[in-house]
């Protein structure tokens, strides 16, 4: 097969052909290190590792060939650079983690590759999965590869999960993990035109994944289908005792979930999305989701989630308050940068100060503030008495739906340098995928049409607590009835 | 909320980075915007509303307490920008 037809398969299919051995992982490592190569002007990948991606396709023709394939043998993916990678330079595209190499692997690419996936490489992101726009990295912002058509300004591929999310867009890997704490795999893959599941919390292990807020950190699958993204999770989840928030709850076959059946399933519409400011196409987009669900059977009902104006003030507590106590371990003692100081508070502060971006800065500033004395009750105690109301309009809207339908993000992508003025402005972003955050369940984003100005929307289904079956089911359904064929502008051919 | 220059730099004290002169007072307008828009929280009465640290199990699992891992400090120093003879090494911090 030509390298352009093999970066055209999806997951599932690429699966199928390295089992029939229409060609080999090798050649698939091929293709797709070459299409990490010349895609390099999205800035998607901090590093690539090609060598790498060839030893271990080649472990995967070997097991292939004595009919030993385990369930990812083969499959090239790219791992957000949060994911420690044992030996393999780890940034958190942040400045403070310079040269810092994980003497050991997470849990979650531990799993990867004990099933059989490939590793293209360490997508680039916001630094510490602070953004919603991939502009934060110290690495420099990742491009979407999608363009207005007739506008050659870049656009921004969504946040934190850009690299990764442009990485699949773009064809220059066949499928990719993220983390999502306010909707960092979710957003970019809306923005993109990709799926992106944030699993229920507990789902996947947080071990060995650096840390932004963890009491909200999830990490996911994002993919070209639905069925791919199904397929990752199953390799992905299970508990873990090395993570105390993992959770022992038993990993069922998610692809045999994906029964294209949902009739009689109850389709939650919350009247609280409808925000001001959110452009005519999307609240379109969004009935035209209810009326292909109606059509395949399932049962819209109209629902309220009264706290969901609440959901952003709360996040932007909680998070940098938690955040603020991770970032703490960043001091130049143990890891990563260090500038001298005469004493060691003077280093502790120089350090910081040269090691962290703009945003990060901010973050950790707010954090320390709405945990410190005198304050503490009135910001932070407040937010998590918020957060438990929010749990519970979820808690409350599943007693009477099987899952809720809404968009993913209230615009599509907007230009690199846009929304950067106001960081609230940038908060905004992840209006609707902040809620399932502070709730933990699950929630997946799923291309379903095009912006007025030709860039990919996504719509989000979100389901109970560790009830990703239903939550993938309905998203394939969605996905069946969309039919989104649309690629971006810019993707990898391959040589011939 | 309105933070002054001060109180930014109280806060950056507290967190440990070292912020310019010049930088204070932007920041003040930056974290006191935040602080403004996030304070919309207290329209909501959360009377007898429990806090929710997480949305994990509450009572964190137990184990035995055993050994189940060690011995790799040079894993560990590995990273380090300035160890020394086994150890970490920061300023000198007793006269």
């Amino acid at each position: 097969m030509s390298d352009r037809s093999l970066l055209a398969l999806n997951l599932a299919e690429a699966r199928a052909g390295l089992t029939r051995k229409a060609f080999s992982a090798r050649e698939l490592a091929i293709a797709y290190n070459d299409a990490v190569e010349g895609t390099k002007p999205l800035n998607a990948y901090i590093t690539p590792t090609p060598e790498r991606a060839l030893a271990m396709a080649d472990a995967a023709d070997q097991r292939l060939a004595r009919g030993e394939a385990l369930p990812l043998d083969g499959i090239p993916i790219a791992v957000k650079d949060l994911f420690c990678t044992k030996g393999i330079l780890t940034t958190a595209g942040s400045h403070i983690l310079d040269g810092f190499l994980p003497p050991y692997e997470s849990t979650v690419t531990d799993k990867l590759w004990r099933a059989g996936a490939v590793m293209l490489g360490k997508a680039n992101l916001d630094e510490f999965a602070m953004g919603s726009s991939n502009t934060t990295s110290w690495y420099g912002p990742v491009e979407n590869p999608w363009r207005r058509p007739g506008d050659n300004r870049p656009l921004v591929p969504g946040g934190s999960s850009g690299g990764s999310a442009a990485a699949v867009a773009a064809r220059a890997a066949l499928a990719a993990i993220g983390t999502d704490t306010g909707g960092s795999i979710r957003q970019p893959a809306s923005f993109c035109g990709i799926v992106g599941l944030k699993p229920t919390y507990g789902r996947c292990s947080r071990w060995g994944v650096v840390a932004y807020a963890s009491s909200l950190d999830h990490p996911g699958p994002m993919g070209r289908t639905v069925r791919d993204v199904a397929m990752m999770l199953g390799a992905m989840a299970g508990h873990d005792r090395r993570d105390s928030t993992s959770a022992p709850v038993e990993v069922r076959d998610f692809e045999a979930a994906l029964t294209g059946d949902i009739k009689g399933l109850r389709v939650g519409i919350p009247r609280e999305y409808r925000v001001d400011g959110m452009p005519g196409e999307i609240e379109a987009l969004w009935l035209q989701g209810v009326d292909w669900l109606r059509a395949a059977g399932g049962e819209p009902v109209e629902i309220s989630l009264p706290m969901t104006k609440y959901a952003l003030p709360t996040y932007y507590i909680i998070a940098p308050a938690e955040a603020s106590s991770n970032l703490a371990r960043y001091d130049g003692v143990r890891f990563g940068l260090r500038v001298e100081g005469d004493s060691l508070d003077e280093m502790y502060e120089l350090t910081r100060a040269a090691g962290f971006g703009a945003e990060v800065r901010r973050r950790v500033l707010i954090g320390t503030y709405v945990l410190s004395a005198g304050y503490y009750d009135a910001y932070y105690l407040k937010a998590q008495r918020v957060r438990s109301l929010i749990a519970r309009d979820f808690a409350t809207a599943f007693e009477r739906v099987d899952c809720i339908l809404t968009p993913t993000a209230p615009s599509a992508a907007f230009a690199i340098g846009e929304n950067s003025d106001d960081p609230i402005a940038m908060y905004l972003n992840d209006v609707f995928t902040v809620p399932a955050n502070l709730a933990g369940v699950p929630a997946i984003s799923v291309p379903a049409g095009l912006s007025s100005d030709g860039l990919p929307l996504g719509l989000q289904i979100t389901g109970r607590a560790f009830d990703e079956e239903t939550v993938l089911r309905v998203a394939e359904v969605l996905e069946s009835a969309a039919q989104f064929r649309h690629l971006p502008s810019f993707v990898a051919e391959g040589r011939g | 909320m309105a933070l002054d220059k001060a109180a930014v730099a109280h806060i950056a004290s507290l967190a440990r980075i070292r912020l310019a002169e010049a930088e204070l007072e932007p920041l003040a307008g930056e974290l006191s915007h935040i602080l403004d828009w996030v304070e919309q929280l207290n329209e909501v009465n959360t009377t007898g509303v429990p806090p929710m640290a997480s949305t994990a199990a509450a009572r964190l699992p137990m184990r035995e307490d055993e050994v189940s891992d060690g011995g790799r400090r040079d894993d560990i120093l590995g990273n380090a920008p300035r160890p020394a003879r086994g150890f970490f090494t920061v300023p000198k911090v007793v006269e």
